[in-house]
């Protein structure tokens, strides 16, 4: 038996799509989830290969240490030999608790399905390379990172069922939340526009907000960018920022150094615009455009609206 | 206050990766190690505020080999008080997570910082395993740590937005960019490092639950294609047609 934890306290994302379509191929699937989701939303996890839903409403979902008996009691309950979740804010959190409560061996930020031999890839060295881990012990503990398998349905809605565990209550306090409205979360975008200390100034990321919502793009940038506060911290993608794995990532004036393409050199398609021809992010892009983004990328947006109308 | 910080060693950032031994194990011809940078930037500055602002004892621990000292004299440098040195080769995060729950049941601490991940094995595991085998609260990539009394205050990024949580103590946290500004040793620091205690440690018996059996390099790009900076539109159709992103 397979579990899968999702969180579901913001409606269910897709990566919770992608754990449950990740733990369908390995077996049968229950999912244990929290907070106040509505059953009809959680049924449609059957649809991509949950057998049924658990969900305990007492449970608010904010601490770790609440969340890892919350999933070792249903591991318990269903008899799981592999527990499941995504490598999010919460999975980053409650699979290593509950690699130590369990005694299973943990496979982080996992990147795709065991191979013949059992082995998980994940990315280390931030991405410069792949490793292949075996657990070596009899249960096991996989945490996936997100856009790494694309979520397919493969049923129907499933039952839902509402339990409650008796955890007691968590030890840490919310106290407030802020939360911009509207803007797509950067780790589970699809397509990013990222931008570099070659747009001069904070003055001049119009352009680049214009580019990224003509393809329903988030946006991202450079570390530097980041530092003198151009643009807001949570958007420094590379390998002391957020490593990210989009579609499509177009990189505007940034110049490829290691640590930034360490973050970004999982996304599927690399797009590089940049007046020097000798930048070194030309070495990691699938397409390239050498030129002025002042020019470049105003043009590109207008081809892409272009090509939307039509 | 007791703080304890935790401090893994990871090859420096402009590093070229390798492995050898039929891609069983990396390899560490001319690697230069550093201390982590989450560890160090943020874990083992913010320690080192709240000292300053509070009083107390800021402890470094690594699980790692003799040949590590150097990662820890920078440490020391920094302005930590004295070290522990597990003697152990971390090659799984349950083990070195063990050693160092075990190390902390011997010698209660207020606060364990941790940094948010390795950049070499980018697992993010050691701080919640460590807060598991203790049984106390955690708090994940926390991006702002402020300390009244026996409560801490902090920042963490969910996804698109900031949370702001309090915890009582004793508590374990994991530190991300934002908690502190990275400092340079200077002379002095240096100087008081090399005569600043280091204990060392033997491990205890734990089983590793994990194994990296091999390794290898992702596909390498085919060379980039270039399109004029005129033709916006073959762009837009390459993405569309071709790449099938748009
Ligand atoms: C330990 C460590 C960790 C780091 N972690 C990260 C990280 O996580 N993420 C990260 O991004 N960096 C990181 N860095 C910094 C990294 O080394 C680079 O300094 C940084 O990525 C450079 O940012 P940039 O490309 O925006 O700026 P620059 O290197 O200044 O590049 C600007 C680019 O813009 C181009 N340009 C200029 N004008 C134009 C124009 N009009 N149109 C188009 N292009 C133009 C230039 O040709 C140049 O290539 C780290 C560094 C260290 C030491
Ligand atoms: N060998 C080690 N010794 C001491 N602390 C470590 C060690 N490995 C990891 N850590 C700590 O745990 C954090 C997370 O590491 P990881 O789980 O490997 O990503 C690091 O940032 C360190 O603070």
């Amino acid at each position: 038996m397979i579990l899968v934890y999702i969180n579901s306290s913001n409606g269910i994302s897709k990566a919770s799509f992608e754990t449950v379509t990740y733990g369908k191929k390995l077996g049968e699937v229950v999912v244990i989830t929290n907070g106040n989701a509505s059953s009809n939303s959680l049924n449609t996890l059957g649809e991509y290969g949950a057998s049924k839903v658990l969900v305990d409403r007492s449970v608010d979902g904010e601490d770790a240490q609440q969340l890892t008996k919350l999933v070792a009691w249903a591991a318990q309950e269903i008899g799981a030999h592999t527990v499941i979740f995504s490598h999010d804010l919460t999975g980053k959190a409650v699979a290593p608790r509950l690699s130590v409560r369990w005694k299973a061996g943990l496979v982080s930020g996992a990147i795709a399905l065991p191979d013949g031999s059992g082995a998980i890839s994940v990315n280390v060295f931030s991405g410069k390379a792949i490793g292949k881990v075996q657990v070596q012990s009899s249960n096991k503990i996989i945490s996936l990172l997100p856009n790494s398998i694309q979520p397919e349905k493969t049923g129907s809605p499933c039952t839902v069922n509402e339990i409650t565990a008796n955890i007691g209550s968590g030890k840490i306090r919310v106290i407030s939340t802020k939360k911009p409205e509207g803007e797509i979360p950067l780790p589970e975008a699809e397509l990013v526009v990222s931008a570099g200390r070659g747009l001069k100034g904070p003055e001049n990321w119009g352009i680049v907000e214009d580019l990224a919502k003509s393809i329903n793009a988030a946006t991202a940038c450079s570390r530097p960018v980041a530092d003198i506060g151009w643009r807001p911290h949570h958007e420094h993608v590379g390998q002391t920022g957020v490593a990210i794995r989009p579609n499509l990532y177009i990189a505007i004036g940034i110049s490829g150094a290691i640590q930034h393409l360490a973050g970004v050199n999982g996304s599927k398609v690399i797009v590089v615009i940049n007046t020097d021809p000798e930048a070194p992010f030309f070495k990691a892009a699938d397409y390239g455009v050498i030129g002025d983004a002042f020019e470049v990328v105003p043009r590109l947006t207008a081809a892409i609206k272009k090509f939307r109308a039509n | 206050m007791k703080i304890l910080v935790c401090i893994s060693k990871s090859p420096d950032t402009t590093s070229k990766i390798a492995f050898t031994e039929a891609n069983t194990k990396f390899d560490e011809n001319g690697i230069q190690y550093i201390v982590n940078p989450y560890d160090e930037w943020y874990a083992l500055v913010r320690a080192l505020e709240i000292k300053e602002a509070n009083g107390g004892q800021v402890t470094i621990v690594t699980v790692g080999a003799a040949a590590d000292e150097p990662i820890i004299r920078k440490a020391l440098a920094i302005g930590a008080d004295e070290a522990v040195r597990i003697d152990a080769d971390p090659k799984d995060a349950h083990y070195t997570a063990m050693q160092i729950a075990e190390y902390v049941k011997n010698n209660p601490f207020d606060l364990i910082l941790t940094g948010k991940e390795t950049i070499n094995y980018n697992g993010s595991q050691v701080g919640g395993m460590i807060s598991e085998a203790l049984d106390l609260p955690y708090v994940s990539i926390a991006t702002k740590l402020d300390i009244n009394g026996n409560i801490l205050t902090l920042e963490r990024e969910i996804i698109g937005g900031i949370q702001v949580v309090e915890v009582s103590l004793p508590a374990v946290i994991s530190c991300a960019k934002g908690m502190a500004e990275q400092r340079i040793p200077n002379m002095r620091g240096i100087m008081a490092a090399r005569t600043k205690p280091l204990q060392i440690i033997s491990p205890i018996a734990i089983e590793d639950l994990t194994k990296f059996s091999s390794y290898e390099m992702p596909n390498a790009k085919s060379s980039v294609k270039l399109i004029a900076p005129e033709n916006m539109d073959e762009l837009v159709n390459l993405l569309h047609n071709e790449a099938k992103v748009i």
